[in-house]
């Protein structure tokens, strides 16, 4: 399989299977940061040191396979495109920080895009595993398994007392981040997000917006993440976690139900107009497209449409990411094109599904 | 709510923040958190180069370290990677395993701060390297599980841990039975 077969299709296979609470929760993501014992960590490495990290994962990782028989892809960063390194990156499947280290840095994929193990990122190692839907619990038990396999032939940094040693402070002792994504768009509608963020926070998760730069969360899609790393269990990190989803998603349900019933023809006339607006459009800017999406989204979760498949939101969401559109396109585009580029690629596949 | 900065744009990120030993929250909009350097545009939920260096130096200002009076931060490096004390507090960031010990006077205070007053480790351990910190993880938390069996009276769950307690210490090593000691 070739880096084109990634760069190509917009959605992660996994992305198209439905997943546990997949109304609300988009995808699980598991992180485990670690190093080399007898290396420096890249921020110090010399060039040479971190061609030996490189050399060494790709000479035992590459063409292997894991749990789920599909094997692992290696690519040196500095053999990418820009565009197809950002392409990668608005896929979720690397970092614009393993980007920006391209001169060192390299990447394992499994070809189903599973399993992306980062290599001379902030840390040698920075391996992530995906999940559809909600499935923290299950997903942290094949990450460990990812780990143990990784462990019987590389020797990671680790103290008895500090755990797993990690450049940055914040990452040491399980060097775990574990994050789900969601969508709420009736907690935002209603305005309650930001009424329950700082709870969030006091338990030791942060919530942030999943796409863009812009000021809110684009897509009504936000990412929930443990901050603490040191000091409590994963699976203790992971059960907290997942309790928070959990009465996320309860309240989403719930702001929902409340709308439905409520918003009389509103919310209805919402959708529909959002829905009107990606069929019709020949401008789109991506954050106009991301409310229509969610809207969207929203429809056929409540059941004002009936006839549309709901990965289309995820889908379409990365599909009109600037790289990707660019990446449709064959060539550069400014802001303009890209835009009326953006909006008949959403046509396409609204055409698509409907056909 | 909107951002405590600009107080033009809604807030979207709220961040607890510990500077100089106290917790406050922070509710900002995303272009001044980027601006104020709470963010970076990296994928991590909380690389805070800024509020950590802040840490650092408060460290290095406020607190002098009655046990190791003779140590100047400044002369500190790294014998394994060469990083300076200046270059972790600029950078927030350790250059090696061996940093963690070279710079470990001033660690405590920051691993506090930022993992809720955690110091300590307590989850997974890379079995190959480490069987018998890994063996004896697994002996506390069977003594722990044994301990709250006896609690509830559920005796023979119980002597079934003490079983296996039991084989495993006996397993191997002796030096698993220091672990009695500290029951
Ligand atoms: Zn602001
Ligand atoms: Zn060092």
């Amino acid at each position: 399989m070739s880096l084109q077969s990634f760069i190509n299709r917009a959605i992660s296979p996994w992305m198209q299977e439905e997943g546990p609470e997949h109304d609300i929760v988009l995808s699980t993501r598991i992180r485990l940061a670690r190093n080399f014992a007898d290396v420096p960590f890249p921020l110090m490495a010399r060039e040479d040191q971190l061609e030996h990290v490189r050399d060494r994962l790709k000479h035992e990782f590459e063409g292997k396979t894991f749990l789920d028989n599909e094997s692992l892809e290696y690519f040196n960063m500095r053999d990418l495109s820009s565009n197809e390194s950002q392409v990668l990156t608005e896929k979720h499947l690397i970092s614009p920080f393993l980007v920006e280290r391209s001169k060192e840095s390299a990447v394992l994929l499994s070809q189903n895009e599973r399993v992306s193990l980062m290599i001379n990122e902030e840390d040698h190692i920075r391996m992530q595993l995906y999940f559809p839907g909600l499935q923290l619990e299950s997903g942290l038990e094949k990450a460990f398994k990812f780990d143990d396999w990784l462990e019987e032939t590389i020797d990671f940094a680790f103290d008895e007392h500090r755990g797993y040693l990690t450049s940055c402070p914040t990452n040491v002792g399980t060097g775990l981040r574990a994050s789900v994504m969601l969508h709420l768009p009736a907690l935002t509608l209603t305005q309650k997000i930001g009424k329950m963020m700082p709870a969030i926070n006091q338990l030791g998760f942060v919530v942030r917006g999943t796409y863009g730069e812009g000021t809110e969360a684009l897509g009504n899609i936000y990412q929930l993440s443990n901050q603490v790393t040191l000091g409590r269990s994963e699976e203790d990190i992971i059960q907290d976690l997942n309790s928070v989803v959990t009465k996320l998603i309860e309240r989403e349900r719930y702001a929902r139900n409340l709308l439905v019933e409520q918003s009389e023809y509103r919310l209805e006339d919402r959708i529909f107009r959002s829905y009107g607006i990606l069929k019709h459009s020949r401008i789109m800017e991506s954050k106009e497209a991301a409310k229509c999406l969610s809207d969207l989204r929203l429809g056929i979760d409540v059941g004002f449409i009936n006839h549309l498949s709901t990965s289309i939101l995820n889908e379409l969401m990365v599909l009109t990411q600037p790289a990707f559109l660019q990446q449709y396109a064959k060539q550069p585009l400014s802001a303009e094109k890209r835009d009326v580029k953006r909006a008949s690629i959403i046509r396409e596949r609204l055409n698509l599904e409907e056909a | 709510m909107e951002c405590s900065i600009c107080n033009m744009r809604p807030a979207t990120l709220h961040l607890t923040n510990y500077l100089n030993g106290h917790k406050s929250e922070v509710h900002v909009c995303h272009e001044c958190a980027l601006e104020h350097g709470y963010i970076e545009k990296h994928d991590e939920p909380y690389t805070i180069h800024d509020l950590l260096s802040g840490l650092f130096h408060h460290e290095y200002g406020a607190h002098s370290q009655p046990t190791q009076p003779s140590h100047t931060p400044h002369a500190e490096s790294c014998p394994n990677c060469q990083m300076t004390y200046q270059q972790f507090v600029n950078t927030g960031k350790f250059g090696c395993a061996y940093c963690y010990d070279t710079f470990s006077q001033h660690l405590n205070p920051i691993l506090r701060r930022v993992h809720s007053g955690n110091v300590e480790h307590v989850g997974k351990v890379p079995e190959r390297q480490h069987v018998h910190l890994q063996k004896k993880r697994v002996i506390q938390s069977y003594r722990e599980q044994l301990n709250q069996l006896i609690q509830d009276e559920e005796f023979e769950e119980a002597a079934r841990v003490r079983d296996k307690i039991k084989a495993l210490e006996n397993g191997e090593d002796h030096r698993e039975d220091e672990r009695g000691a500290d029951e």
